[in-house]
């Protein structure tokens, strides 16, 4: 993975020593919130319901072992001895002092980590598949070009006061598993019919109140003008992005006002622009990046399990993903324990995640968008030493996927913008199904639940999804069918009118008889919703 | 009634305004009244707690209660981690926040 050179660890200590100034002016009193808000922001640093929070930025999800230790340690000595990984692959700590804030960055940047531009209207952590560099069907490792753009984007004194936040992800298979055509611009990497190397670019996506899919602007961009490609989908979204309302002010809304083939127009003539210019870094720039990426040591062995336990068995079908090797698998730690609270982890669970880590995965972990951990690149041989570990330690639910792997914003317990609370909905809908066993039968079915608008818990894309809503200040709860953050990308419908919440959860589990009642062969419940449509559902929850 | 609540500059906790000084229990909130813009400006100047507001609440046997469950929540800590909320001891504490 990337190892920071004397420039990154000395802007980023820089930055620190900078903040810690600024912290203690605020406790001096010679800031006012007005005039401090905007610089912790750029750290990272939140007022939440209960006290500051901070986002740590983890670039694309990966990070090293010593790295995870380094958050569990952060977790003890600054927090209440546990952290939660978002969705976008950070991870967040709830309960920060603004006196200790300083020292927690120090902390971070003594492992090359920090939390600049994980807040602000300015381009935010470059997110990726979580299983970049050890799946089997990706076309080549995209990690080095979302380091590339990390560079970019990091302090880039152009795009620091954006109309509003922009969000990037990068993949490159078929297989969208980083909700790609759900960001402001999603990029996946391809190859043409000439059998070179490119970037496909989608525009204008997110979720949030308005929720849209990128159109597809560029089908080929070559891989030594990509940078310059999207410095001018920027440049044209600084110029006409509604700075005049922040409701508005997200580059979808200006694509979907322009219009794809305007917007399109205008991104291109402004890129024929720049091209003389010398924006783009060299392609000699992305060929020192690769070697950081490069694959370990892999080594021949078994290529199977030894299935006579079912538990395991059902573990390693549920929670491991084809690798390039076949030796290997990428093996998913799941923080959904039946019960739990998507995506927290104690200090002890990160500091043996870092363990194990180091003992069966090169030392690399990665933090998926739907708040589960990853080791990348496990041996088959050794996966039932480490699903023993795992079980062990509370972490090895085998639930990839299904029903109980909910993605859950903080909501309302947690969070100063939410309407309603998202996490006793993932608990009780996860203890329900659990304990009615039918979370195997059901399959593929991913539920998200977000506890308010801006939709942090993905409910546009979950193929069940739940807004909570605050209706004269009374948790409610709409229900939301069809949506997909995947290759097959759509977004939810709403069923009807909401529920309380013992209402909407049993609304799940009326929705998900119908789709057993229904279904056809092979079918997952969004194939079966996009065949059937929203009728039945509909009659079965309101009639 | 009406009570000041912010949030304490240093820790960031939740916190409310008892007439003297700033708590962090609910019940020792004192009713504001017309007093709380001046008392919010007062102690924004100071500097001691970020932003305080006024919100709704009422008062009954059981002490003060906000009238907007965002602010019971802040009131009590998240209702997921009892372990974590004023209450610790009171597993159930969360079902005031409903």
């Amino acid at each position: 993975m990337y190892k920071y050179d004397n420039y990154d660890q000395q802007m980023v200590d820089t930055r620190v020593a900078e903040f810690r100034d600024q912290a203690q002016r605020r406790l001096e009193g010679k800031l006012s919130e007005d005039q401090f808000k905007p610089l912790r922001l750029m750290n990272g640093l939140y007022l939440q319901l209960h006290a500051y929070m901070l986002r740590v930025a983890i670039p694309y999800g990966t990070l090293n072992g010593t790295q995870m230790h380094a958050l569990a340690d952060i977790a003890d000595k600054y927090d209440r001895g546990y952290g939660h990984f978002t969705t976008r692959q950070n991870i967040q700590y709830n309960w920060i002092k603004l006196e200790e804030a300083g020292d927690l960055l120090a902390d971070l940047a003594a492992v090359e980590m920090h939390a600049i531009q994980t807040s602000g209207n300015c381009i935010r952590n470059i997110s990726s598949d979580h299983f970049a560099g050890a799946a089997r069907d990706e076309l080549v490792d995209p990690r080095p070009y979302a380091e590339l753009m990390r560079q970019w984007s990091s302090f880039h004194p152009e795009f620091m006061y954006l109309p509003r936040k922009f969000k990037i992800a990068v993949i490159a298979a078929e297989t969208d598993r980083a909700a790609m055509r759900l960001h402001d611009i999603g990029v996946q990497i391809v190859k043409n019919d000439a059998g070179d190397i490119g970037a496909s670019f989608f525009v204008g996506g997110g979720m949030g109140r308005t929720p849209m899919i990128a159109p597809m602007i560029r089908e080929f961009v070559p891989l030594d003008q990509l940078i310059t490609y999207a410095e001018a989908c920027l440049r044209v979204y600084n110029r006409y992005g509604r700075r005049d309302n922040k409701y508005k002010a997200r580059i979808k809304i200006l694509v979907h006002e322009l219009g794809a083939d305007e917007y399109t127009r205008q991104v291109e003539e402004e890129f024929a622009h720049m091209l003389d210019q010398g924006v783009e870094p060299p392609l000699a720039e992305i060929e020192r990046l690769r070697p950081y990426f490069a694959d370990p040591a892999f080594e021949d062995g078994p290529k199977t399990i030894d299935r006579s336990d079912p538990d395991f068995a059902l573990w390693v079908d549920r929670n491991t993903h084809a690798h390039k090797h076949d030796s290997y698998v990428s093996a998913v730690i799941s923080l959904k324990p039946v019960g739990g609270i998507p995506g927290d982890a104690s200090a002890e669970q990160m500091h043996l995640m870092a363990d194990l880590a180091k003992e069966y995965s090169f030392d690399e972990l990665r933090v998926m968008h739907t708040q589960n951990v990853v080791l990348p690149h496990v041996k088959i041989a050794d996966l039932h030493a480490l699903w023993t570990r795992l079980e062990a330690a509370g972490l090895g639910a085998p639930n990839l996927d299904t029903i109980e792997d909910i993605i859950a914003c903080p909501g309302l317990d947690y969070c100063s913008l939410a309407n309603a609370r998202s996490i006793p909905l993932a608990q009780k809908i996860s203890e329900r199904f659990a304990e009615s066993g039918k979370t195997e039968e059901l399959g593929q079915l991913k539920l998200k639940i977000s506890g308010c608008i801006n939709a942090c818990g993905h409910h546009h894309a979950g193929h069940i999804g739940i807004l909570g809503v605050d209706k004269k200040g009374v948790e409610n709860y709409q229900l939301s069918l069809g949506g997909s953050e995947a290759e097959d990308v759509s977004l939810g419908k709403i069923t009807g009118r909401g529920f309380d919440e013992a209402g909407v959860i049993d609304a799940v589990e009326t929705v998900t008889d119908v789709y057993l009642g229904k279904r056809e062969d092979g079918e997952r419940f969004l194939d079966t919703y996009r065949r059937i449509g929203m009728a039945p559902f509909k009659e079965a929850l309101y009639d | 009634m009406k009570i000041l609540t912010g949030n304490d500059l240093k820790s960031g906790a939740v916190v409310w305004w008892t007439g003297s000084e700033w708590s962090l229990h609910v019940n020792e909130a004192i009713d504001v009244g017309e007093e709380a813009d001046a008392i919010a400006a007062r102690e924004e100047a100071s500097r001691r707690v970020n932003v305080p507001y006024t919100i709704e609440a009422t008062q009954d046997a059981d002490g003060v209660r906000p009238a907007h469950i965002k602010d019971r929540v802040r009131a009590l800590g998240p209702t997921v981690r009892p372990d974590l909320t004023l209450k610790p001891a009171d597993p159930d504490a969360g079902n005031w926040v409903i």
